[in-house]
């Protein structure tokens, strides 16, 4: 919501800068976003007359101009701008001024003329149409001017003279006088030979560019002068006749006069942003008692006075029927007769532009006005159109078509709401008019509509057509039944005010739904007791006194644009806001203690992350959802019952649709990010979530799963086993174990050759291992990438207890290296748990020391070695002892896994 | 003999001063000193000698065998020391080589924000809550009084999973207020850090997912002051003592009164600066008195209790607290970034 401070002004003084405004505000409750001051950056700009004109001596399309500033002596300045005249009023840039967008205009020589400073067009002070429709300029095609694309094929002669033809009816005029007629037009006179006699024409022409010395294409048939478009010509052939120059203010101004107020650029406006809670601060007014209460200054507001009288009877114009009642808790209509549309005065058109409302004619400016003002959406619409005089405010029927204001097409459901008359709709109730029935140029007679709908009816509505505009923005929110009346009659007596039009007496007035107010009762001590302050209640009733509430004993009945308030909690906030927030103290709870910490599960989380730190890996966070088709990337089967996920009806894009059943692509999708970036050696963990279906009240089951990713130089197989072990043993996991995973469901992804099953007993921890070449293509990776997948939850359930001291060895081990020869196919966890059966009770470790194959070891076999440590825990073992173990676990080899001794 | 032995003295000191190693030194012990050394042989001659001259001669030769096993151990002790040092000085290194590296990971600057958010809740009396994210429309809207029509509720601004809008993801933490209110014995004092939903496209301070940080309390006799004190005191642990804050005015459909809650702008001290744009102040978290509503919704008597709630937006808190201007970095997962914290 923007806010002139011009237009507070009417209502309420404030005496504050800009900055002292903007705090005091926010901390009363209404946060300013920011504040533009409109002429910010130009300075030193004052409004000039034009006293002479003259051609410059060295240049054939620039003038030397004399301009009176409101000094003593007037001021010299060249300009290139052909749609100047003698006596016009313009923006002058003063030597040493500034202009929009940082702009620095000083004193200058133009091909050897003094050159004082600059004459303005409305683009160089940060204007355009809209904020002056009278400056558009329109340029005639002067036929001096004309400069032929090919110079042998000229289509009008060089020294053409008046009387001579152009074409058709179009003939060559010289121009005698051009003086101003007001509204953006001139009267010029034309004299050119005809029948032997010298033929003089007066006409008007919107044309600026036309001086006393021109010659142009004069039209004889429309009597108009031609623009380039009459002509057909290119602006090429007409260099100097272009639609920009100076802009000629039209101004009650006069010279020496600081542009800013004349442009209106001296208003401040400040943008707010208003919670949805506070409807009635999308108004001045709103926003002019919130000042009024922050500043402590008085709130002047005006009732509106209609004088009315116009001809007719309201009763017999107009008939309307409101059978959807629900959806119009109001519906208050007047109407005006004898309407003259024109562009609405300076000052209404300046203080809509100031709001970013751009300005339209006198009607539609003053619906706008009224609703900036009252907060209260109007509209307008053509009495003509309203077959039969009667407004049906109902639901629009399945299918029934509407075109807009926007000029776009509707097809309506019984879901929105119409205003129609006896045959159709001419109108989408709150969110925009009808074309059928829009004010235009002849609009004679106007019905004003102030009414009150339904908010979510609204809402939906404007969804549904994808067009929230400011009026249903507003519906949506809900707004005070209370407004339509003198929001209507503040319409009225504009019209009257600006002469637009006159006014019907009476008012149509449809009260559906209009609640009584609330009265809520005033409890100081319990205010105080949320509060944690003493406010004394002489204080409060003074506060919200200032908001309009009315208090009588301990009741308050609250204003009826403040369908917010409604109970004690309210009221505390009303007054917090104008006691300060920041008056409030500062203390430290008291009460019962409770003892805070991590739950067993946040700590194994912890601790997971440490361990995977210290392995040297990355924390990343990637989103929930994946696109579907990253199952497909990850080469699950299309029947896979892991694809079935959570599926976002309305999400961003396919990309981020579904919540994903796996951590795996989100790992893939960032470690290749990593790999296209050159990183060179990567190893990343997150502990993330999967969503899977079939949880409580159709939500998710979402669980916990440590994913982890790497690559780089020395990254292989046990290298990243290596890291998975140690995770486990920081754990205390118990009873780990690694099994061959090749070609299970969840496994697919992964190198057939190089994927294990992680165990801790029988619980299947997760999978790790190297991702499939065909996976890892499918992210655009051609290196060898190792990922895991460890169920938080099995995590949890292997994690060992608190560790308990052993006391350490108090007799010598001995260490035993054996070496056996076995098939390939026999794995090392065979040999080791073999190693383990065997042994007669005094192993107490098994390492792995080396596998070898190739000379004097058959094809098909390998020879791998194991160092044994053996030890008992109250003697020093004998030789013999230890060979007993030794022989039992070399015959457990060669039974269980056909090993032999090397 | 006496001259023998001066001799001996003489020439045994100057060879032990020429030695250039131990074994050189070895040597010369044997040659003087051993079995058949010269002072040895000297000796023997002793028996030769009167018995009246045997003792001064006697004295005289157990000194000069003193004096030499002495020059033997200093000079023993300065070649073993002259070695030492030639052999640290052949050892010498180049420092300035870089350490063999040792790969720590790093964690994620979100959490590390995070983690110490946590550590200043937990030494309040907090407990720290997780809930599901795909959630209820009920505990994520209605019961935090945002009734049907609330523009939150669009599936423009939230993920639906149904065409009823039941189920949803969360578009904020605080429907993990509901759930602790609905699983906790009173009194409650919770954060709940947790991933939530919008429909935001992604640019440098926007993304679809991004992180909250929820807290409440409810207790007897909680007050607004009281939510100011405990937010002012995290805000000092976290910004340092002596960072101001101010409390706005603000609006949210389950706290009355809310607030906004806004810390001085570090880079220019409040006066107003790019980074503030120009207020003075950056925008922290969301906060306000648990509204009776809400409370009256999980079964609680708002006359008998009363409690505060407050949101934190954690990418935000993070950004700002390593001075990250972009939040895509966040998401990218890029490890040059990853590792500079």
């Amino acid at each position: 919501m923007n806010l002139s401070r011009k237009w507070l002004e009417e209502f309420v003084h404030v005496d504050a800068g800009d900055r002292a405004f903007a705090e005091a505000m926010t901390l009363s409750g209404s946060k300013v976003e920011g504040t533009t001051d409109l002429g910010a950056e130009i300075s030193n700009v004052v409004v000039g007359r034009i006293v002479s004109i003259e051609k410059h001596p060295n240049s054939d399309h620039m003038f030397v101009c004399m301009l009176d500033v409101g000094r003593d002596a007037p001021v010299q300045i060249v300009t290139g701008a052909w749609n100047i005249h003698e006596g016009d009023l313009v923006p002058v840039a003063l030597h040493k001024s500034t202009l929009p967008g940082g702009k620095k205009i000083e004193k200058g020589n133009l091909r050897g003329v003094k050159s004082n400073g600059m004459l303005c067009s409305m683009k160089e002070l940060g204007l355009d149409e809209r904020d002056f429709p009278y400056g558009v300029i329109t340029a005639a095609a002067l036929l001096n001017n004309y400069h032929p694309i090919d110079p042998n094929k000229p289509s009008i002669p060089a020294d053409i003279q008046p009387g001579a033809k152009v074409f058709g009816p179009v003939i060559c005029a010289g121009v005698s006088a051009v003086s101003y007629a007001g509204d953006g037009r001139w009267t010029v006179t034309l004299v050119y030979p005809a029948d032997s006699t010298l033929k003089e024409v007066s006409l008007e022409t919107p044309c600026q560019n036309i001086h006393s010395w021109d010659l142009v294409a004069f039209n004889t048939k429309t009597n108009t002068i031609c623009t380039l478009a009459d002509l057909r010509a290119e602006q090429k052939e007409f260099p100097n006749c272009i639609p920009d120059g100076i802009f000629i203010l039209q101004e009650d101004c006069k010279p020496g006069d600081d542009i800013k107020p004349v442009i209106n650029a001296d208003d401040h406006v400040v943008e707010f942003e208003i919670t949805p809670n506070r409807p009635d601060c999308l108004s001045v007014i709103g926003l002019a008692r919130e000042a009024a209460a922050t500043f402590d200054a008085p709130l002047t507001l005006h009732t509106p006075v209609v004088k009315g009288g116009a001809e007719g009877s309201l009763v017999e114009l107009l008939d309307v029927e409101t059978p959807d009642a629900d959806l119009v808790p109001r519906y208050t209509a007047r109407m005006v007769r004898n309407v003259k549309i024109a562009p609405s005065p300076k000052w209404m058109r300046e203080r809509l532009r100031s709001m970013g409302v751009r300005p339209i004619n006198n009607i539609v400016d003053i619906t706008n006005y009224v609703m900036l003002e009252y907060g209260q959406p109007m509209h307008a619409f053509d009495y003509r159109y309203v077959h039969g005089g009667k407004i049906i405010v109902r639901r629009a029927a399945e299918g029934e078509q509407l075109t807009t204001l926007d000029n776009n097409v509707h097809t309506l459901t019984a879901n929105h709401l119409v205003i129609a008359d006896e045959t159709r709709a001419v109108g989408l109730a709150g969110i925009m008019g009808g074309l059928n029935s829009e004010i235009v140029a002849d609009t004679t007679d106007v019905v004003f509509e102030s009414a009150c709908f339904d908010g979510t009816c609204i809402r939906k509505g404007a969804l549904a057509l994808g067009m929230r505009t400011e009026a249903s923005a507003k519906f949506e929110k809900g707004l005070d039944p209370l407004n339509t009346l003198p929001a209507v009659n503040r319409a009225c007596e504009l019209v009257e005010l600006l002469g637009a039009g006159e006014v019907v007496d009476g008012v149509i007035d449809i009260l559906n739904n209009v609640p009584q107010p609330t009265v809520v009762k005033l409890e100081p001590d319990k205010i105080n007791a949320l509060l944690g302050t003493k406010v004394p209640a002489e204080d409060m009733v003074r506060i919200l006194r200032k908001l309009d509430f009315q208090v009588d004993g301990d009741q308050v009945t609250v204003p009826s644009w403040r369908g917010d308030v409604k109970r004690m909690a309210d009221l505390a906030e009303e007054v917090a806001r104008f006691y300060g927030y920041n008056n409030i103290p500062n203390t430290l709870m008291v009460g019962q203690t409770t003892q805070g910490g991590y739950s067993p599960t946040q700590k194994l989380e912890n601790q997971l992350g440490e361990s995977c730190r210290h392995c040297g890996f990355d924390e990343i966070i990637t989103y929930s959802f994946i696109s579907p088709t990253a199952y497909d990337k990850i080469g699950w089967p299309a029947d896979d019952p892991m694809r079935q996920s959570f599926k976002i009806l309305n999400p961003l894009g396919e990309d981020t649709s579904i919540m994903r059943t796996t951590t795996l692509p989100s790992m893939l999708e960032i470690v290749a990010r990593n790999w296209n970036y050159r990183n060179k050696n990567v190893k990343l963990y997150e502990l993330g979530r999967i969503y899977l279906p079939g949880g409580p009240d159709g939500l998710a089951v979402e669980k916990k799963v440590l994913s982890m990713g790497a690559y780089g130089d020395g990254m292989d197989f046990y290298t990243f086993k290596g890291y998975i072990e140690a995770i486990l043993k920081a754990i205390r996991a118990q009873d780990g174990s690694y099994e061959p995973a090749p070609g299970l469901a969840p496994t697919v992804s992964y190198h057939p050759g190089r994927v294990a099953a992680v165990k801790s007993g029988d619980n299947v921890i997760g999978y790790f291992g190297q991702i499939h070449p065909n996976v890892a293509r499918n992210y655009g990776v051609d290196g060898e990438i190792y990922c895991a997948e460890l169920a938080f939850d099995a995590l949890m359930q292997a994690k060992g207890p608190d560790p308990e001291y052993v006391s350490l060895p108090k007799y010598p081990a001995v260490e035993r290296d054996i070496a056996v020869v076995c098939n390939e196919s026999v794995t090392v966890g065979q040999l080791e748990s073999a190693i383990r059966t065997g042994a007669m009770g005094l192993l107490k470790d098994v390492q792995l020391f080396d596998i070898y194959r190739g000379a004097g070891i058959l094809p098909g076999k390998k020879s791998v070695a194991f160092s044994l440590t053996l030890r008992a825990d109250d003697r020093s073992l004998t030789s013999e002892e230890a060979d007993r173990d030794v022989k039992s676990i070399l015959e457990e080899l060669e039974r269980s896994c056909g090993a032999v001794l090397r | 003999m006496r001259e023998q032995l001066a001799k001996i003295r003489a020439a045994a000191l100057a060879a032990f001063e020429g030695a250039a190693s131990k074994v050189d030194l070895d040597e010369l012990r044997v040659r003087y000193l051993g079995k058949k050394g010269e002072l040895t042989a000297v000796l023997k001659q002793m028996g030769k000698l009167s018995p009246e001259e045997r003792p001064a001669m006697g004295q005289l030769a157990n000194e000069v065998r003193a004096a030499l096993e002495e020059a033997l151990d200093s000079t023993a002790k300065n070649l073993e020391a002259a070695a030492l040092e030639a052999k640290l000085k052949a050892e010498t290194l180049d420092v300035t080589v870089p350490g063999v590296p040792v790969p720590e990971g790093h964690r994620h600057p979100m959490y590390i924000a995070l983690d110490e958010m946590k550590e200043i809740f937990i030494g309040m009396g907090f407990t720290v809550l997780d809930g599901p994210e795909i959630e209820l429309a009920q505990l994520n809207f209605d019961r935090l009084n945002a009734e049907e029509g609330h523009p939150s509720r669009d599936w423009s601004d939230t993920f639906y999973f149904d065409a009823d809008s039941r189920v949803m993801l969360r578009s904020q933490t605080s429907p993990m207020q509901v759930r602790a209110m609905d699983s906790m014995p009173l009194p409650i004092r919770i954060i709940a850090p947790g991933r939530v939903y919008r429909k935001d496209e992604v640019d440098a301070t926007h993304s679809p997912m991004f992180h909250q940080v929820e807290g409440m309390v409810i207790d007897k006799g909680v007050t607004m002051a009281d939510l100011k004190g405990t937010l002012n005191t995290v805000v000092e642990r976290m910004y340092g003592v002596g960072t101001k804050t101010r409390f706005r005015p603000h609006h949210f459909p389950f706290t009355e009164p809310s607030c906004e809650v806004d810390v001085q702008c570090h880079k220019c001290g409040g006066v107003g600066c790019p980074t503030c744009k120009g207020e003075g102040w950056i925008e922290l978290l969301g906060a306000g008195m648990i509204h009776p509503r809400v409370l009256e919704m999980a079964g609680i008597d708002p006359n008998e209790w009363s409690g505060w709630a407050f949101g934190f937006g954690l990418e935000r808190t993070a950004m700002r607290r390593f001075k990250i201007d972009d939040l895509r970095l966040i998401f990218e997962n890029d490890v040059r970034f990853l590792e500079q914290f």
